[in-house]
C-alpha cells in the first residue's frame, strides 16, 4: 500500500453516526481527516435513536437465526428493492459492530448473567436488538465522539463544528476535490481541498414539516449535491413511522421498541351483531374503564404471526385506516400505545427514555395509562444514488441462481400482474360497500358484493443462495478493497449513513439504521482511503485555486441575492406549506392525480421562493439566511419525491398508490434514479435493475409464517380477517414464508 | 376507505393530542422577554414578543418554549410593534436529548424544548423570561459557545483506549448494576446546566486560560464514568493527574448546586465524591512512590 502523501487530507460532512464512524476509521489509518457539521457533532441526530441496533447474537444463533437470516430479513422487509451485496455484507458485519461498541465502553443492558441483553423489533421473530435503554442512538453516538475526541487530541482530526456545507467541488475531470462551507457565527465562506469527501448529512425529515426528525435534518446538504450533478435514488420511498406523539414543533417518537417489549396497540371499539368491529360510542372515556372485549387490537388480529411488530408500513397503513373509519380514540386521529400491562420496573430499566419523554411532553405516565399516538415522518429509504463492488464469488453465484429463478420469476409475473388486478378490483369493491354502509344499504346487498371478491392467486417459490449453499458466510456481499464502495457517480464523493439509498429497500426495519449508518463508515471507509491512496487524479492540495475560488463567489453571490432580496415572502411560511403539502401527497397514501397536483404546488413555491425577503440582513450569525437558503434546497428535493412516486406506478414498501395495489415487479423492481436538470430546475426520472442474484423476489406478507409461534401476545379476537381488510398487500403466498421458531425468553434483565 | 391523506387532513391534522393537560384551555396570549446580544457584551438589550397559543382542542400537542421561538422567528415584531430579527438560539433534537437548547428560562437554567408554556406561563398575559447562560461567552442572543466544556472532555480523556475498530472479539463484561450505573452517567449529553449552576464555574472568554480554570461537575463525572470500565480504567492515572491540578476537583466547593439541575438526574455529587476520594488515594501514592 502507498503511504499517504502528508498534503492528502479527506474531509467528512456530517457528524451523526455514519460520519463518525467514517472519521475514526480514516484517521485511523494515518489519513488526516477535516469533519464539518451544523452543529457540535455529539449533537447530531443520531442521539435521538431509541430503541436498538440489530446483530445477530449467541443466543438468537442457536435458536436458528444466523446473519443470513438477519440478510433476508431486511430483504423481506424492504420489499426487495436493495441491492443485495451491500445488504449481505452489512448483515454478516453487524455482530463485529456490537462487539466494537461493546469495547469501546457502550453500556448495552444486561442480562442477570452479564450478556448483553436482546430485544424484539420489528420485521423479526427473534430477538436480535441491542439496546442501551430507550437511549440507545445516544450511547453509541457518545462511544464515537469519544474515539472521535481521542483522535482529535492526538491532531488527527480537525472539528469545524457550526459550519454548513454549501456545495461539493470539483476539478475539470469531474473528480470531487473539496468543499465550499459557511461558519455560521463569522458567515465567512471558505472553500476547503480534500482528496475526498464523505457526505454524512443524514435525512430529510423537515421537508415534511414536521417529522420525528431534528431541526437540522432538512436535506439539504444530499439537494445540494443533487443540484451539483449527484444522482438520487429511490427519493419516494419515505418511511412514516406508525408511533409518534404530535407536537407543535415536531413529532416525538414513541420508538418501535415500545411493541418489541410487549407495546400492544388498539383502540375502543364494540362488535356488533354480526361480530364486526365498529366505532365505541363512548371512545373518548377513560381506557382504564374500557374493558378487554371492547378494545380491538387490530394489528394483532389482522397480523397473527407478527401482531404489533409488522414492518412499520403496514402499521402505519392500519392506524392510519382505523382512524379513517372512525375508530381513532375521541374520533379524533389517534391510537393506544399500551405498556401499562407492564411492571415499572422493566418498564424503567429498558424504556426509560421513552417513558420520560412521554411524560415530560404530554404529562401523563406510561405505566399507569396507554400512550395516544399517531404517525409521523420518520426516516428515508430514498438518498444519494451510490456505487459497490460486489464481492469475488458474487457474480458466480447469482447467475447460477438466476438461472434457476429468472424461469420461475417469468411464470410467477403474468400471475401478479393478475393478482394486481384482482388486488384494484377488490379495492373498488370495498369501496362500493363503504358507500353502501353509508347510504344505509342492506347486508344483503353488502354481501352479494362482498361475494364478487376474488382470491389472489399463489406464486411460485424461488431458491434462493441458502438454499443452494447453506446460511454460512460467502464472499458475496461488498469487496473490502474496492474504492468505490457507496462513493455517488461523482468520482471522490461518498454518501454514508441515511444520506445514501442503500441496504433498506422499500421500507426500513427497525434498529437497522444504527447498523447501516455505522456499518457504511466502518467498512466504507476504508474504501475512501483505498480512493485517495491509489487517486490517479491531480492531488486537491496541487490544484489551482480558481476552481476553488469560484465556488466561494458563486455562494457568496447566492447569499447576497437571499439578503438583498425584498419581495417580500416569508421562508418560514413557504417551508410550512412545503411541508403540509408534501405530507399530503408523498407520505402514507398517494394518487397519481394527487402528486399532480404537488408538482403545481412545487411550482408555486418555487416561485415564490424566488420572491424572499429576509427578516435579518446581517452578516453576523445569522440562522434566517441559512434556513432561508435550506428551504430553497428543500424545495429542490421533493421535485424528486414527488415525481419519484408518481412514475413509480405500483405499490411496493412503503410507496403505497391506490391507483396502483399490489407489487408491480416487471416494470418496478428497479431503483428510481433521480437527475437533477440545471437548466429547468426541475429533475428527470429514470430506472436501473437492483442486484438482485441470491434471493428472490418472493410476495411479502406478514400475516403469516410457516411454523409461527412467535411471541407476540395472542389476539384477543379471531375474527374473519374478511371482515376487516387489510390495507397492505394481501398476496399470500404461504410457501415463500420462512421457517421461523419462536425465541426463547432465556435472557432476565435486572434493574 | 382511504384515497388520499388529505381527504381528511389526516396525515396533518392532529389537533387535540394531549397538551400536558395541565394550563387552562381556552386559547390565550403571553408574552415572551428575551435577553438579546450582537455578541458577548455587545448591544445587550431586552426584547418582548408576543406568542398566540390556540386552545386545547385545536392544539397539535405540547407547546414548548421553542415553539414560541419559532413563532416569533416567522414574524419578528415586538410588543411595541417594532419589526426585529429572528431570536438566535441552538436547536437539535427538540425532545431533551442533544443538550443544544439549555438557556434561563424565568431564572432558572434548563432546556427550552421540554420546556412547557402551559407550566410556565398557565395565565392569559403571563411573562417567560429568556437569557444567555452568563457561564459562556455570548456568540449571539441565547446562543453561547461552550467549547471550553468540550475541551475539558479531552482534558481528562474521556474515551476508551480501544486498539482500533478492528474486529477484536466482546468487550469487558459487567453485571446488570454496573451497566446501571454506567448507563445514568453515560446520559449526560454535555448540555451545560451543571455549570450554570454552579457557583465555582465562572466566565472564562480567553481561550488560553481554559486548562487551569475549573473543569466542573460533568467532566468530574465523566472521568468517574470512564475509570469505571475495564479498559478505560487503563487511563485512570492521567484523569486522576488532571482532576489533582489546577481546575480540578480542588475547586469544587460542594454547594451541591449542579446535582439540582441537571435535567438527567446524574448523581453528580456522588461521582464528585467518588473521584475526591480517587484523587485522595492517588496522591497518597504518588507520595509514597516518590514522585
Ligand atoms: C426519533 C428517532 C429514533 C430513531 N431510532 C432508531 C433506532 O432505534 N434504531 C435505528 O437503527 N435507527 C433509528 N433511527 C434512525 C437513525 O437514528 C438515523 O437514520 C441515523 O441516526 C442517521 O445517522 P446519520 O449519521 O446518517 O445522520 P445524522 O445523525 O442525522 O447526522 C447528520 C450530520 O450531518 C450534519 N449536517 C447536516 N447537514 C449539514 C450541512 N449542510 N453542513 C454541515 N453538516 C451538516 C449534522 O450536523 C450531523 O452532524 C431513529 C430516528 C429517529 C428520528
Ligand atoms: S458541588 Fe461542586 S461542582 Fe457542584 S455546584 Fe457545587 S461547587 Fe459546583
Ligand atoms: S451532568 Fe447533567 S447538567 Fe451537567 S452537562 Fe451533563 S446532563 Fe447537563
Ligand atoms: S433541542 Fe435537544 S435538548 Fe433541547
Amino acid at each position: 500500500m502507498v503511504t499517504p502523501s502528508a498534503q492528502q487530507r479527506v474531509i467528512v460532512v456530517g457528524g451523526g453516526l455514519a460520519g463518525l464512524a467514517a472519521t475514526i476509521r480514516i484517521a485511523e489509518s494515518g489519513m488526516p481527516v477535516d469533519l464539518f457539521s451544523l452543529v457540535p457533532v455529539k449533537r447530531s441526530h443520531s442521539v435521538c435513536a431509541q430503541g436498538g441496533i440489530n446483530a445477530c447474537n449467541k443466543i438468537a444463533r442457536q435458536q436458528g437465526y444466523s446473519e443470513y437470516e438477519h440478510f433476508d430479513e431486511t430483504l423481506y422487509g424492504g420489499d426487495f428493492l436493495q441491492h443485495q451485496p451491500p445488504v449481505y455484507e452489512m448483515a454478516q458485519w453487524a455482530p463485529k459492530i456490537i462487539d466494537l461498541f461493546d469495547r469501546m465502553g457502550v453500556p448495552f443492558n444486561r442480562t442477570s448473567e452479564g450478556q448483553r441483553a436482546l430485544r424484539l423489533f420489528g420485521g423479526s421473530l427473534y430477538k436480535r436488538t441491542h439496546f442501551s435503554g430507550a437511549t440507545t442512538g445516544q450511547q453509541l453516538m457518545y462511544a464515537l465522539d469519544e474515539q472521535t475526541r481521542r483522535y482529535e487530541a492526538e491532531g488527527k482530526v480537525n472539528k469545524y463544528e457550526f459550519w454548513e456545507f454549501l456545495r461539493p467541488l470539483m476539478d475539470d475531470q469531474g473528480v470531487c476535490c473539496g468543499i465550499v462551507a459557511q461558519d455560521l457565527r463569522t458567515m465567512q465562506i471558505r472553500a476547503f481541498r480534500g482528496d475526498a469527501v464523505v457526505m454524512a448529512t443524514g435525512g430529510p425529515g423537515l421537508v415534511f414539516g414536521k417529522s420525528t426528525n431534528s431541526v437540522m435534518c432538512t436535506g439539504a446538504a444530499a439537494s445540494r449535491c443533487f443540484q451539483a450533478g449527484a444522482k438520487y435514488g429511490n427519493p419516494e420511498f419515505i418511511q412514516v413511522h406508525p408511533t409518534a406523539i404530535p407536537g407543535a414543533d415536531k413529532l416525538r417518537l414513541m420508538s418501535e421498541s415500545a411493541r418489541g417489549e410487549g407495546g400492544r396497540v388498539w383502540v375502543p371499539a364494540k362488535k356488533d351483531a354480526e361480530g364486526r368491529w365498529q366505532p365505541h360510542p363512548e371512545s373518548g372515556r377513560d381506557p382504564r374503564q374500557i374493558p378487554t372485549e371492547e378494545r380491538w387490537y387490530f394489528l394483532e388480529e389482522k397480523y397473527p404471526a407478527y401482531g404489533n411488530i409488522v414492518p412499520r408500513d403496514i402499521a402505519t397503513r392500519e392506524i392510519f385506516d382505523t382512524c379513517m373509519k372512525g375508530f381513532g380514540v375521541g374520533g379524533g386521529n389517534m391510537v393506544y400505545l399500551d405498556l401499562s400491562h407492564k411492571s415499572r420496573e422493566e418498564l424503567e430499566t429498558k424504556l426509560g427514555g421513552i417513558i420520560e419523554i412521554y411524560r415530560k411532553f404530554v404529562g401523563e405516565d406510561p405505566v399507569e395509562v396507554p400512550m395516544k399516538i399517531f404517525p409521523g415522518v420518520h426516516y428515508s429509504m430514498g438518498g444519494l444514488w451510490t456505487q459497490y463492488s460486489p464481492n469475488r464469488k458474487y457474480d458466480e453465484i447469482a447467475k447460477k441462481l438466476r438461472e434457476i429463478n429468472d424461469p420461475i420469476e417469468a411464470r410467477n409475473l403474468p400471475v401478479q400482474k393478475r393478482n394486481n388486478e384482482i388486488l384494484q378490483r377488490n379495492y373498488e369493491i370495498d369501496q362500493q360497500i363503504a358507500d353502501l354502509r353509508d347510504k344505509g344499504g342492506s347486508d344483503d346487498e353488502v354481501q352479494k358484493l362482498e361475494d364478487s371478491k376474488q382470491t389472489p392467486e399463489k406464486l411460485e417459490p424461488y431458491v434462493s443462495l441458502a438454499d443452494l449453499h447453506g446460511k454460512d458466510a460467502l464472499p458475496v456481499g461488498m469487496d473490502p478493497d474496492a474504492p468505490n464502495n457507496m462513493m455517488t457517480n461523482i468520482p471522490g464523493l461518498y454518501a454514508f449513513g441515511e444520506v445514501n439509498y442503500q441496504y433498506h429497500g422499500g421500507t426500513r426495519l427497525g434498529a437497522n439504521a444504527l447498523l447501516s449508518c455505522t456499518f457504511d463508515g466502518l467498512f466504507c471507509g476504508r474504501s475512501v482511503v483505498n480512493f485517495v491512496r491509489e487517486r490517479a487524479h491531480t492531488p486537491a492540495a496541487s490544484l489551482p485555486s480558481s476552481i476553488f475560488d469560484k465556488g466561494v463567489e458563486a455562494e457568496e453571490s447566492r447569499m447576497k441575492q437571499l439578503v438583498e432580496s425584498s419581495g417580500g415572502e416569508n421562508p418560514y411560511e413557504i417551508a410550512k406549506e412545503l411541508g403540509l403539502e408534501m405530507t399530503a401527497s408523498s407520505t402514507v397514501i398517494k394518487t397519481g392525480p394527487r402528486l399532480e397536483q404537488s408538482l403545481n404546488k412545487l411550482e408555486e413555491l418555487r416561485d415564490r421562493y424566488s420572491r424572499i425577503s429576509l427578516s435579518d440582513s446581517g452578516f453576523w450569525t445569522n440562522q434566517n439566511l441559512s434556513w432561508a437558503r435550506a428551504v430553497g434546497d428543500m424545495i429542490a428535493l421533493a421535485d424528486p419525491i414527488v415525481r419519484g412516486g408518481l412514475a413509480r406506478e405500483e405499490s411496493r414498501g412503503s410507496h403505497y398508490r391506490t391507483d396502483f395495489l399490489g407489487r408491480d415487479d416487471s416494470r418496478f423492481l428497479k431503483t428510481t434514479v433521480a437527475e437533477f436538470d440545471a437548466s429547468t430546475g426541475r429533475s428527470k426520472i429514470s430506472f436501473e435493475e437492483v442486484e438482485r442474484g441470491l434471493v428472490g423476489p418472493r410476495v411479502r406478507d406478514y400475516s403469516t409464517t410457516k411454523k409461527s409461534k412467535a411471541q407476540v401476545p395472542a389476539p384477543t379476537s379471531a375474527d374473519d380477517p374478511k371482515q376487516s381488510p387489510r390495507v397492505s398487500d394481501p398476496n399470500a403466498d404461504v410457501s415463500g414464508a420462512r421457517d421461523v421458531r419462536a425465541p426463547g425468553d432465556s435472557e432476565k434483565v435486572s434493574s | 376507505m382511504i384515497q388520499s391523506n388529505d381527504d381528511t387532513d389526516l396525515a396533518t391534522d392532529t389537533r387535540g393530542h394531549a397538551a400536558n393537560g395541565k394550563g387552562p384551555s381556552g386559547a390565550r396570549t403571553i408574552r415572551v422577554r428575551i435577553k438579546r446580544a450582537d455578541s458577548h457584551g455587545k448591544n445587550v438589550r431586552w426584547e418582548e414578543f408576543k406568542v398566540d397559543l390556540p386552545s386545547a382542542g385545536e392544539r397539535d400537542g405540547a407547546i414548548n418554549v421553542i415553539a414560541c421561538l419559532q413563532q416569533i422567528a416567522s414574524n419578528p415584531v415586538t410588543v411595541d410593534g417594532t419589526r426585529s430579527t429572528p431570536v438566535t438560539y441552538e436547536s437539535g433534537c427538540l425532545e431533551e436529548v442533544c443538550g443544544s437548547c439549555t438557556m434561563v428560562i424565568n431564572g432558572k437554567v434548563r432546556q427550552a424544548c421540554s420546556c412547557l408554556v402551559d407550566d410556565y406561563a398557565p395565565n392569559d398575559g403571563d411573562l417567560i423570561t429568556l437569557e444567555p447562560m452568563s457561564k459562556f461567552p455570548v456568540v449571539r442572543d441565547l446562543w453561547v459557545d461552550r467549547s471550553r466544556l468540550f475541551k475539558a472532555l479531552a482534558s481528562v480523556k474521556a474515551w476508551v483506549p480501544i486498539d482500533g475498530t478492528y474486529d477484536l472479539g466482546e468487550g469487558p463484561e459487567e453485571t446488570p448494576d454496573e451497566q446501571q450505573t454506567r448507563y445514568k452517567l453515560s446520559t449526560c449529553m454535555s448540555c451545560g446546566c451543571c455549570l450554570e449552576a454552579c457557583p465555582q464555574y465562572t466566565l472564562e472568554e480567553d481561550e488560553s486560560k481554559f486548562d487551569e480554570s475549573f473543569v466542573g461537575a460533568a467532566v468530574i463525572s465523566q472521568a468517574r464514568y470512564f475509570n469505571m470500565h475495564e479498559t478505560g480504567a487503563t487511563m485512570k492515572k492521567q484523569r486522576l493527574d488532571t482532576l489533582a491540578g489546577p481546575g480540578g476537583i480542588n475547586n469544587c466547593g460542594n454547594s451541591q448546586n449542579c446535582v439540582k439541575v441537571c435535567p438527567k438526574e446524574i448523581p453528580l455529587t456522588e461521582s464528585i465524591a467518588a473521584m475526591g476520594r480517587s484523587v485522595t488515594l492517588h496522591r497518597i501514592k504518588e507520595f509514597f512512590s516518590g514522585r
